[in-house]
């Protein structure tokens, strides 16, 4: 019994230690923000954040789109296939166009980039610290939150948003093409469907969600890295690690974000 | 005043004391080798000189600032008058060897780009690496990486220079390389410089002073006449290369002989 109140209590420690690095972390990289910012901080941080920005976000394009369209044409297929048999074959834009607004462009997009980012965060802190570069970015004077993370973050916030937003028409645009091929509905119809079917606040909200599954999938991607001890299998284990962490957290902060939308009556 | 000054430092690992109480003056200009083997703390106490870990009491003087209590931004200042060659090299293996250079003299002073090429361009030459600036740390041998790594130390013009086991995985003729720069350096700069090693050859070549130690305490310090003739027991022992008492055949037949004894194996 007593072992069984040990381990349950060690592990909540854990994981509250844990929690609170990621937020202890947050707050130092909302500090060191400004450094990275055009113009009023460092030019060479903007640089690195620029370059990020192409990583993150530009590299990832073709891999969001085609999840997106994909998803798309599976969400409308399975939705006509129910809503056929009520003669309600017209909900399926309003399916499609609230559903990626909503919910999925910002979802998709956060798995994609903790697969493809997050991972390559952790695998790219670890090895800098095991090679002992993160020692010597301290030694020469440089934060290694500001250094590395920074740049990080800020690329994140503005890539991950604008990635949803495209991702939301990729998927929007394959539920126009099966309309199409399905009922004949004209792409130029469907769109002002889609248009009048979404309202200011679906958008808003998708992009409030993008803007936290960006900070979770940066900062775990990023405190997996810091955290790395011992060898080179230290770091396979933590970009592991970042990605199954940031894609839960991610998924949890969605149920989180959308029951307060809900029952605050915003959506 | 002494250059760096260690006053009764404690350090203890989950419990395990690692350092116990060390003092320990280096004086302007000198060259002191941290002698010990593996285990004996020497890197710990690298680590706590350059500020990168505090300790769990006493302090480390450099210059007159105690950075064991100072704030983030002194500790900064102190460390631009220091430079650090690490035992993996850590150069940044995103940039080329010239940029590793350049870093803190980007970053940290207003120069204009084409004085920062030229020192950049002489802290090589002083290396031998001058015609490799354009390579990236990969391309370069382990021998020519920690020259690198030793340039970029002096990129800022340190007066304090420390090397953690410079002639760690380099073969005979390299490490001596090493050795005679790290002569050249004092020579020509007067720096103050600080070599963490367990190897005999080189530390008798470079030191002007040794500190032996031993589970984390000073057997002796002095000048390497006083080492080389020392009469402790545990000095002797390293620098006659005398193993510990390790396994026999005879303790192995006895071990053997005990454990067929045993209650359970009889059982």
């Amino acid at each position: 019994m007593a072992t069984l109140a040990e381990r349950v209590g060690s592990g909540t420690l854990d994981h509250l230690g844990y929690v609170g690095g990621l937020n202890l972390q947050l707050w130092k990289a909302l500090k060191a923000m400004p450094t990275a910012l055009p113009f009023v901080g460092n030019r060479h941080r903007w640089k690195a954040s620029v370059e990020q920005m192409l990583e993150i976000g530009v590299n990832a394009f073709p891999m969001v789109a085609l999840m997106a369209l994909c998803t798309g044409f599976i969400l409308a297929m399975q939705g006509a296939s129910e809503l056929r048999r009520f003669g309600a074959l017209h909900y399926v834009i309003d399916l499609v166009a609230v559903g990626f607004t909503r919910e999925l462009g910002p979802l998709l997009t956060a798995v994609a980039v903790s697969g493809r980012s997050g991972s390559a965060f952790a695998a790219e802190i670890g090895t800098m610290v095991v090679t002992e570069e993160i020692d010597a970015l301290r030694v020469m004077a440089f934060e290694p939150i500001e250094f590395v993370l920074a740049p990080k973050y800020l690329a994140a916030l503005i890539t991950i948003p604008c990635l949803s937003i495209l991702c939301n028409l990729c998927g929007i645009l394959a539920g126009g093409v099966f309309m199409f091929f399905s009922t004949r509905l004209s792409l130029l119809l469907y769109f002002r469907y889609v248009l009048s079917s979404i309202v200011l606040h679906d958008v808003i909200n998708g992009l409030i969600k993008s803007v936290a599954f960006a900070t979770i999938v940066v900062h775990v991607g990023c405190l997996e890295g810091f955290r790395v001890r011992g060898g080179p299998e230290g770091v396979g284990r933590s970009t592991t690690a970042a990605v199954v962490k940031s894609t839960f957290l991610v998924i949890v902060a969605d149920a989180v974000f959308t029951a307060i939308f809900y029952f605050t009556g915003t959506q | 005043m002494s250059a760096i000054s260690v006053r009764n430092l404690v350090v203890e690992y989950g419990g395990r004391r690692v350092l116990d109480g060390l003092n320990l003056e280096i004086e302007q200009g000198e060259t002191m080798v941290l002698l010990g083997g593996s285990g004996s703390g020497k890197s710990t106490l690298l680590r706590h000189i350059i500020g990168l870990e505090r300790p769990n009491s006493g302090s480390v003087v450099v210059k007159g600032t105690d950075i064991c209590h100072c704030s983030e931004a002194e500790l900064n200042t102190v460390r631009r008058s220091m430079g650090v060659a690490f035992q993996s090299a850590a150069m940044f293996n995103s940039m080329s060897v010239k940029d590793n250079v350049a870093l803190n003299l980007r970053e940290h002073t207003e120069l204009a780009e084409p004085v920062i090429d030229l020192v950049v361009w002489m802290n090589l030459a002083v290396v031998g690496l001058a015609e490799f600036g354009d390579l990236q740390p990969p391309e370069l041998s382990g021998g020519m990486k920690k020259r690198a790594a030793v340039a970029r130390a002096l990129a800022l013009d340190p007066e304090i220079l420390l090397f953690d086991e410079p002639s760690a995985g380099l073969d005979p003729i390299v490490a001596a390389e090493l050795d005679e720069l790290i002569l050249l350096l004092k020579e020509t700069f007067h720096m103050t410089i600080v070599v963490v090693t367990h190897e005999l050859p080189s530390a008798f070549r470079i030191a002007d002073r040794i500190a032996m130690l031993y589970k984390g305490a000073f057997l002796q310090v002095g000048t390497k006449d006083e080492i080389r003739n020392s009469k402790h027991p545990q000095v002797r022992q390293f620098i006659d290369r005398t193993p510990d008492n390790m396994a026999t055949a005879a303790s192995i037949a006895a071990e053997f002989q005990k454990y067929l004894e045993s209650p359970e194996t009889s059982e």
